[in-house]
């Protein structure tokens, strides 16, 4: 099935440079995901079963809940800002380094 | 030749059926010329787009794609065009003008639904589709069967959407500028086919631009008139907010006797804080995680990635989208607060129960009010975007269909992927009409019927089908094409089934019950005590008692009737002429309430259970996301850890280079 017999995709999958970057992006990307999620799930639970704390009166009338939603934006920014940073400046680089060098990559099959 | 006087047709026709002689509107009478001249501007802009775009239509690639011309920075606007709804973005303002703190938090949500498209999603979906989710999911597993269960998948989602869009936007347009029902849902779906059948992805495309940049402006005007008389202060303008008597009201009737020993102040604090709307937690939970995984599951938000050139541009996309949508959604809450202000949530409940008026009519009031040449332009103008809104994103939809039967169904499923461009853009122009036509007719069926749960839905089945699928399929090795056809199945059939058997149906004993409070008044209640739950199941189902805080007793209800007449009763010649007709905003509104008890009542009497033959719902969320999202994932990892699928395992390696890195056969010098 596989179109084009000058490509080893399983010895280009073994090769150690492809495993080290698939290792460093998954741990950086699930690191981040996991991140999300508990900070986003943290406001239903906390607007359902802590609401007193969001209630509290920091600035003004503006209250830590109005706070907390607000940082939501914040944090969902900052986590695209930063994956996309390093996405450019390092993941794409070593995925080029790979592709350029894709033919090279035969493997012991 | 053909063409332009085609777009002309389309136009006059549009302009004709528009000027109904006896339309009532938002918009004064005497500026309705000002609101047709607005719309026509916008309208006709679109049209040229649409027109410029055919020519460029020459490909298979540029029909679904835009010949993956589109630039990051243009995708993202695009994405922002296809994701603010009119939903999001007059729905959102109205429930924060409605219920404060609660309409915010909605927002939240969806915009978090993008860091799930970013992270996983977008870039892999670049590096492995080619124009349809098929495209990813038939990449190492059966493609016959998986096309036909992902192009399933994608229509049922479409069609959710979709006619939550032509029901809402007929009743938005209606109440705006006074065009009939089904006078704006044929002109929405014939407006939406000149740009999708003519133009196809790359009209598509730049109707979203123009859509999403006229909204952001629209947005940012009415939040530099609507802030600086607090100083461009947050906490001023906040301030204002909980002094505002309107606003301390509208509180007082959502708790009803609880707010009867709260002071003004502690009631307009009420409204910076959560619980005026959403009550129940764990369907909050449950909606946000739709909201959350089912973003990514959008076909129609998917399909965007095709048309960049590389996962650079897509991933910039993504940015550019989070970027706009956020910002559109901070700038929402001023409109939201500004309106309750400055309208008041009366006159916008008043109006329309869901808040939607919110925006439109606090354009108006900024503009110089009912009576001012500006403030009837502005409301135009965002009545005008609104417009624009709902049939750029039908469009989107409709695309998305389109492509799932045009390009899986029948190419790759019936033709075995032997045909000519020529006869693929053809299949795909005959998929659109006819996607088109259904949207239409279904815009029609529906009309009165209560669609807004459909939105939640729709995500409810992208995040329990689609995401699952796509998600196991980039990352996992042992998926399988049994586990996705399963995993689709059974979660979109669970999501499906637990929202009909849900509180979002219409339950005609219910409806029974509710008008006769509302025409004859309730009586007390007494105290309830707390009750324990028996068991965690029954959190979910209505079989068993779920944990119930205790209740305070309930004090008697006047009949709406009643209420009317008491109010009436107050007015006289002495009273201001401010307060008197605030009381006739009151008036009207509870006439509105029994109008519709009255109608509910002989509607609904001779009826005893709903459309599924329940007397009362079984499930006891309104959005069925908690069960039915992990349900689809462990579908998708039972089935595949059941079954073995040589074609899967095979093509593993490849997909998981190739998602990875974006390494093409055609990149490779040989």
């Amino acid at each position: 099935m596989i179109k084009n017999n000058n490509i080893h995709w399983q010895a280009i999958e073994a090769d150690p440079r492809f495993q080290a970057l698939h290792r460093d992006k998954n741990r950086f990307l699930w690191r981040m995901m996991l991140f999300a999620l508990i900070y986003f799930f943290c406001l239903p639970i906390a607007t359902a079963y802590f609401q007193p704390i969001l209630t509290v009166k920091i600035w003004g009338v503006i209250n830590i809940g109005l706070l907390f939603a607000l940082s939501q934006f914040i944090v969902a920014w900052c986590i695209a800002a930063i994956y996309a940073k390093r996405a450019n400046a390092e993941f794409d680089a070593r995925a080029k380094a790979l592709i350029d060098d894709a033919h090279n990559i035969k493997g012991l099959i | 030749m053909k063409l332009k006087s085609f777009f002309g047709a389309v136009f006059t026709t549009f302009l004709v059926l528009s000027i109904p002689a006896h339309a009532q509107g938002a918009v004064a009478s005497e500026y309705r010329w000002l609101t047709f001249l607005v719309f026509s501007s916008i309208i006709a802009a679109t049209m040229y787009i649409t027109y410029w775009a055919s020519k460029r239509v020459k490909s298979t690639a540029d029909f679904y794609a835009a010949g993956n011309s589109i630039s990051g920075l243009q995708n993202g606007w695009a994405i922002a065009g296809d994701y603010l709804s009119a939903a999001s973005f007059l729905g959102i303002a109205g429930l924060i003008s409605l219920y404060g703190y609660d309409g915010f938090m909605y927002s939240v949500g969806f915009l978090m639904g993008y860091i799930a498209v970013l992270l996983v999603i977008a870039e892999p979906c670049r590096n492995i589709g080619k124009y349809t989710l098929g495209d990813i999911l038939s990449f190492r597993n059966d493609p016959k069967k998986t096309r036909v269960i992902a192009a399933l998948s994608t229509i049922t989602v479409s069609i959710f959407y979709l006619t939550a869009q032509m029901v809402g936007g007929g009743v938005l347009v209606k109440t705006l500028i006074g065009i009939d029902y089904e006078v704006s849902v044929i002109v929405v779906g014939a407006l939406m086919l000149a740009y999708v059948v003519f133009g196809g992805m790359v009209a598509t495309t730049y109707v979203q631009i123009v859509k999403a940049v006229l909204l952001v402006i629209a947005s940012l005007v009415l939040v530099t008139l609507v802030w600086p008389p607090y100083g461009f202060s947050l906490p001023a303008f906040l301030q204002a907010v909980v002094d505002d008597p309107k606003i301390q009201a509208q509180v007082a009737k959502l708790l009803g006797t609880a707010a009867s020993n709260m002071s003004a102040q502690e009631l307009g604090q009420r409204f910076l804080e959560p619980g005026l709307f959403l009550k129940d937690p764990i369907d909050q939970i449950s909606l946000g995680m739709a909201l959350v995984f089912g973003t990514a599951g959008l076909p129609h938000i998917l399909m965007r990635f095709f048309t960049v050139p590389n996962a650079q541009e897509a991933r910039k996309s993504v940015v550019w989208a989070m970027a706009i949508i956020g910002g559109f959604y901070v700038l929402t809450l001023f409109l939201g607060f500004g309106a309750a202000m400055h309208v008041g949530p009366e006159t916008i409940g008043g109006i329309d129960k869901g808040g939607n008026m919110a925006a439109p009519l606090l354009a108006q009031y900024l503009g110089g009010g009912e009576n001012s040449l500006l403030g009837n332009f502005m409301l135009a103008f965002v009545a005008a975007v609104a417009f624009a809104t709902i049939v750029a994103v039908v469009a989107g939809l409709v695309l998305a269909s389109a492509s799932a039967i045009a390009h899986d169904l029948y190419v790759n499923v019936i033709k075995n992927g032997n045909a000519s461009q020529q006869q693929q853009i053809k299949a795909a122009r005959i998929a659109s009409i006819g996607v088109g036509i259904v949207a239409i007719v279904i815009g029609m069926l529906a009309k009165g019927q209560n669609v807004a749960h459909l939105v939640g839905m729709a995500f409810a089945v992208a995040a329990s089908s689609n995401l699952p699928a796509i998600f196991l399929t980039l990352y996992w090795k042992k998926c399988n094409t049994t586990g996705v056809v399963m995993g689709m199945l059974i979660g979109a059939g669970s999501a499906i089934l637990l929202v009909l058997i849900s509180p979002n149906m219409t339950y005609p004993q219910k409806m029974v019950a509710d008008a006769k409070i509302v025409l004859e008044g309730a009586t007390g209640k007494p105290a309830i005590e707390a009750k324990p739950s028996e068991g965690i199941i029954c959190e979910f189902f209505t079989f068993c008692q779920k944990a119930e805080p205790a209740k305070p007793a309930l004090a008697a209800l006047d009949s709406l009737p009643l209420q009317i007449i008491l109010i009436a009763s107050a007015i006289d010649h002495d009273t201001p002429i401010e307060e008197s007709k605030q009381a006739q905003i009151k008036i009207d509104a509870l006439e509105k309430q029994i109008a519709k008890a009255k109608a509910d009542l002989t509607l609904f009497s001779g009826q005893k259970t709903s459309m599924m033959g329940l007397e009362k719902p079984l499930f006891r969320l309104k959005n069925p996301g908690i069960i039915s999202i992990p349900l689809g994932f462990l579908m998708v990892i039972l089935f595949s850890l059941l079954t073995r699928d040589k074609r899967s395992e095979k093509l593993w390696e490849e997909l998981y280079v190739r998602q990875n890195t974006g390494l093409h056969v055609e990149d490779v010098s040989h």
